[in-house]
């Protein structure tokens, strides 16, 4: 039986990382009876293995339950669990554009982070009605009335009404149950009209081929019926239709404000846009949906097999990767020092790392990847313009005009205490302040930094000198014209590709002198000096040295014990193999890494 | 018929050195007649299935094996000669301490069936012999050495250098007092400190790369001068004075590892005449088990595992680049039955030729004296 609009409520759960919004989505699973005990589980959303490991969330989730209301009427929920982590505010973007209110959760001993004022405010741009939520008052340090305050203060919404909860003990979250069926405006659209529905994500299930996550905006879907993408005017007939509970369920059909999949023997994601309306082959609707813009890879990196054999089944497990994550792209690469392999563009740095664990994992590769960096915009003499995504591939500078780079707004929420931390880091990123507020004790700063400079351990500088107190937040904030050079590295002469990077010229001399006495310790001795150096066009602007080994051999007493000899060369060979050649020079993989460090910390 | 030495492990000592990562320990009392049964047993077990070789060597090594009876070494060599054809010039090694009460027993060893005397005196410098635990005085060290040298027709001083604090100038100064003693073999060890040790409990530092290089290249200059060449890494011989036992390991012939922690390599010849399976076998380690296992199970076996032919390689090639004739490619294709020469890296063969750190003659690759500075280098390279 179909559940009239009226009694339909869709809503997503938006919180800084770690706030709860998963295990809020437990308690809400159990209450409805959308589980059996068995199948029940901590944070049972999050169903990727690299998620259960992490204990974050990385891909939204969708659930649709019954929830029998206090006021005596039967509802149908879609519940939407959406990741905090920065670098996947896509997904929480396109989630939100598939309900009409939002949950902010706010963990009640930690207050106001950079992200639920990020999340809050995709939320109030998508129209949402936003519930703020005072999550894990069983705990010692839980202090809602102050959080509760900071959330006005600072996010600028009415808290006064906030629930306080406990997801993981449930106290409280039958009432949050019931504020959104009071507060959350019912979708609207009728099915009578011709098919509109929003492609919200698409992902390759292996079992059933490529599925698509939708929300029914006006018309319905059902089995057998054509359907039409509007972008690219393909259409295929719908092979399933089914919700998520949150096992996959087909139903009969999905009517306007249904959140749910529809399966129709495609073969590829690629021809699933997200973003893209869906309507019907035979009854077209006139407009598509507004959508939303395509994530953009803003970080990019290069990786390669270890062993190079393993090319090609890198290039296969990318492909497969990318099936259910169409938001990192690459590309084939040489490089003369670690072969060929792929540049790669991701979301952030979480999501490089995920990527690179998931290779490693999930596909048995043993990958070493370079220094991350951004994509630059090069204006040439000639009049062309061009984006650089390799530093490797920068051309001579006598052919460039001029060089943009990519600028970000950061908001960083941090305790009084560690503010003259944050600001030194800010300012010594080239960062320069827009902001600065209190609410409490507690600083928010509004920043613009180059990217180039938050892309490599920013983040990890700024959790150390904050004690792992501040939360940062960022968004894309344009281009602009930035004096930049490309530093090289030359090692015995030859120029080692993979580590040529990008710096301001201010800069430039300082992290090429950096880079040099790190290589200097991690490249071992060998049988000959080897000269590290770092140029700026022919300029060289550091040196050092690595003096030649002397001697590599113990005068050591084994007796028989030729096992212990064998071994000790098979583990040096080891370390040998994953040595990769620069002329005559042999450089360990991590060094690629390492050496493109900023700092110790 | 294949021929092959004898190894045999005695795991105690009166004092455990601080250096020492070797299986010793000091026990308050041995029941030596248990011990003996217990090798005896052992012997046997080998004995069954190879019994036709010929003995060339036996090396009592430990711990301490000259703290056992005179008597209980006879019964052991006089087992082996039962047991096997113990070649009428074996050579049978006994390692022992410089202390006065061993020193008294070195005519009843040579009377029991001893040819050869390896002596540890470690160094001939009080302080340092504090240092290294030793429970000996310089003028002990002397003496002991007097009296093996007039016992024994072959016999061989070891020493440690590279201690904290040695200078290069001291070492010279210790290494001339060491030749007086001793004409014929010299084994010189570089202090290592190794995982388990007191001195690595207690982060003892060696003397540094730039220091042990300049003793390692003096060594060896003197050494040769007087006439001992390094015939391998750490040992220096008059010809004719190589010890024998220790070349089995490096040339990869068999030997039979009797005792606790004791290795063994056996080649399956019998079977298959290119020889190519290579077992290695490996003692309990600790002497407790091993000897309950020698006598309830009836043997002291942890493992006997095939080696994999690239294992068996590494081996050969690893250990034949320590000796200064360096490998014999007619004997690795008759122990592998592959080339040498398909085995190693022509590339950096080549670049090492050049270098002068390798030199091939028409049987023989061997590194050079400024080779065998970068053996583990060079074997890695060569190896790749
Ligand atoms: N004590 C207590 N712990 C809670 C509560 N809610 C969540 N947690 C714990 O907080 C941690 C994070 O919870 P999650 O539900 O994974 O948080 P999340 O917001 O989904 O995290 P991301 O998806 O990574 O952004 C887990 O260890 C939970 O057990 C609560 O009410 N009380
Ligand atoms: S005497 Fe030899 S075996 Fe015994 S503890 Fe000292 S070094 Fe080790
Ligand atoms: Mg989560």
């Amino acid at each position: 039986m179909m559940t009239e609009i009226q009694y339909k409520r869709n809503f997503s759960i938006v919180a800084h990382i770690d706030h709860g919004k998963s295990t809020l989505a437990d308690r809400m699973i159990e209450i409805c009876g959308g589980l059996s005990d068995r199948e029940m589980k901590d944070q049972v959303l999050d169903s990727m293995d690299i998620e259960r490991e992490r204990g974050i969330t990385i891909k939204a989730q969708t659930v649709k339950l019954k929830y029998q209301s206090r006021n005596g009427n039967k509802y149908e929920l879609n519940l939407i669990d959406t990741p905090g982590h920065v670098d996947f505010t896509y997904e929480v973007s396109r989630s939100l554009e598939a309900c009409e209110g939002s949950l902010l959760v706010v963990d009640s001993t930690q207050g106001v982070e950079a992200q639920t004022l990020a999340n809050a405010y995709l939320a109030i741009e998508a129209d949402h009605e936003l519930i703020p939520v005072l999550n894990k008052i069983d705990l010692p340090a839980s202090d809602p009335d102050r959080v509760s305050n900071q959330i006005e203060e600072v996010v600028g919404v009415d808290a006064t009404d906030a629930l306080k909860i406990s997801a993981k003990t449930g106290d409280g979250v039958a009432q949050v149950l019931e504020k959104i069926i009071d507060l959350v405006p019912p979708p609207t659209g009728s099915e009578r009209s011709p098919l509109k529905a929003l492609l919200v994500d698409s992902w390759y299930d292996p079992y059933l081929g490529v599925m698509i996550l939708v929300r029914v905006k006006d018309g319905y879907l059902s089995k057998g019926m054509k359907i039409r993408f509007m972008s690219s005017d393909s259409s295929y007939q719908i092979d399933n239709v089914g919700v998520f509970t949150p096992k996959p369920t087909p139903i009969e059909r999905l009517t306007p404000g249904d959140v749910g999949y529809i399966t129709a023997s495609i073969k590829t994601v690629a021809e699933t846009p997200v973003g893209d309306t869906i309507t019907s082959d035979k009854n077209p609707a006139d407009a598509p949906l507004p959508g939303f813009k395509p994530s953009i890879p803003v970080v990019f990196s290069s990786l390669f097999p270890t062993d190079n054999a393993e090319f090609d089944e890198l290039r296969d497990s990318l492909a497969k990767l990318r099936l259910n994550d169409s938001s990192f792209v690459f590309e084939a690469e040489s490089s003369a020092a670690l072969g060929l392999g792929f540049r790669c563009g991701f979301l952030g740095l979480l999501h490089l790392e995920i990527i690179q664990e998931r290779l490693e994992r999930e596909f048995g590769l043993d990958l070493i990847n370079t220094a991350p960096s951004v994509v630059y915009k090069l204006h040439m003499t000639n009049g062309q313009s061009l984006e650089l995504h390799n530093p490797a591939d920068m051309p001579e500078v006598t052919q460039i005009s001029f060089i943009e780079e990519p600028w970000i707004k950061a908001t960083i929420l941090v305790p009084d205490e560690h503010l003259g931390g944050v600001l030194s880091l800010c300012t010594e990123r080239r960062g320069e302040q827009l902001d600065l507020t209190y609410a409490g004790s507690r600083a928010m700063v509004v920043y613009r930094l180059p990217l180039n400079e938050v892309v490599f351990d920013f983040y990890d500088r700024l959790k150390s000198t904050s004690r792992g107190y501040a939360s940062f937040d960022y968004q894309l904030d344009g281009y602009r014209e930035s004096k930049l050079v490309k530093v090289s590295i030359l090692v015995n002469g030859e120029q080692v590709d993979a580590l040529s990077f990008i710096a301001h010229f201010d800069q430039a001399e300082a992290r090429g002198r950096l880079i040099c006495e790190r290589l200097k310790d991690l490249i071992p001795r060998q049988l000959f000096k080897i000269a590290i150096q770092a140029a700026i066009g022919g300029k060289v602007i550091a040196r050092e040295t690595v003096s030649a080994l002397r001697k590599d051999v113990t005068a050591k007493c084994y007796g028989g014990d030729i096992t212990r000899k064998r071994k000790l060369l098979e583990k040096q060979r080891k370390g040998k193999k994953r040595m990769r050649q620069v002329g005559q020079v042999e450089i360990p993989q991590s060094a690629f890494l390492a050496a493109l460090r900023t700092s110790d910390t | 018929m294949k021929h092959f030495g004898i190894y045999i492990h005695w795991p105690f000592c009166e004092s455990k050195c601080p250096y020492c990562d070797f299986n010793s320990h000091v026990e308050e009392s041995i029941d030596e007649g248990r011990w003996l049964a217990a090798y005896l047993s052992e012997l046997n077990r080998y004995a069954n299935t190879t019994s036709k070789r010929t003995v060339t060597s036996i090396f009592f090594g430990g711990g301490t094996p000259s703290l056992m009876g005179s008597e209980t070494l006879g019964e052991i060599i006089k087992a082996i000669s039962d047991r096997w054809n113990l070649w009428k010039n074996a050579e049978i090694t006994l390692e022992a301490n410089p202390s006065s009460a061993e020193k008294n027993k070195f005519i009843e060893f040579k009377q029991n069936g001893v040819t050869r005397l390896s002596l540890g005196v470690q160094s001939l410098d009080e302080d340092s012999l504090l240092f290294l635990g030793r429970k000996h005085s310089v003028s002990e060290a002397k003496e002991a050495a007097v009296v093996a040298s007039e016992v024994f027709d072959r016999f061989s001083l070891d020493v440690i250098y590279g201690l904290p604090g040695q200078s290069p100038t001291k070492w010279k100064r210790e290494l001339a007092e060491i030749l007086k003693l001793v004409t014929t073999h010299i084994s010189a060890y570089q202090l290592t400190i190794e995982p388990g040790t007191q001195f690595y409990r207690d982060k003892v530092n060696t003397g540094g790369e730039a220091v042990e290089k300049k003793m390692f290249d003096y060594t060896y200059d003197l050494l040769e001068k007087k006439n001992l060449n390094a015939y391998e890494i750490s040992n220096f011989a008059k010809p004719g004075h190589e010890c024998l036992h220790n070349c089995t390991y490096w040339t990869g012939d068999d030997y039979l590892g009797i005792g606790p922690g004791s290795h063994g390599r056996i080649t399956k010849s019998d079977f298959n005449y290119l020889g190519l399976e290579t077992y290695a076998t490996l003692g309990i380690k600790s002497p407790k088990k091993w000897l309950e296992n020698v006598e309830e199970k009836g043997s002291g076996d942890l493992r006997t595992s095939k080696l994999k032919p690239s294992e068996r390689i590494d081996e050969l090639i690893i250990c034949g680049l320590r000796m200064a004739k360096g490998l014999d490619t007619g004997k690795f294709f008759s122990q592998t039955g592959i080339s040498l020469y398909d085995v190693i890296n022509k590339e950096k063969l080549l670049t090492f030729k050049e270098r002068g750190w390798v030199k091939q003659n028409k049987d023989t690759l061997f590194l050079t004296h400024k080779g065998r500075n970068f053996l583990n280098y060079l074997a890695v390279d060569l190896l790749a």
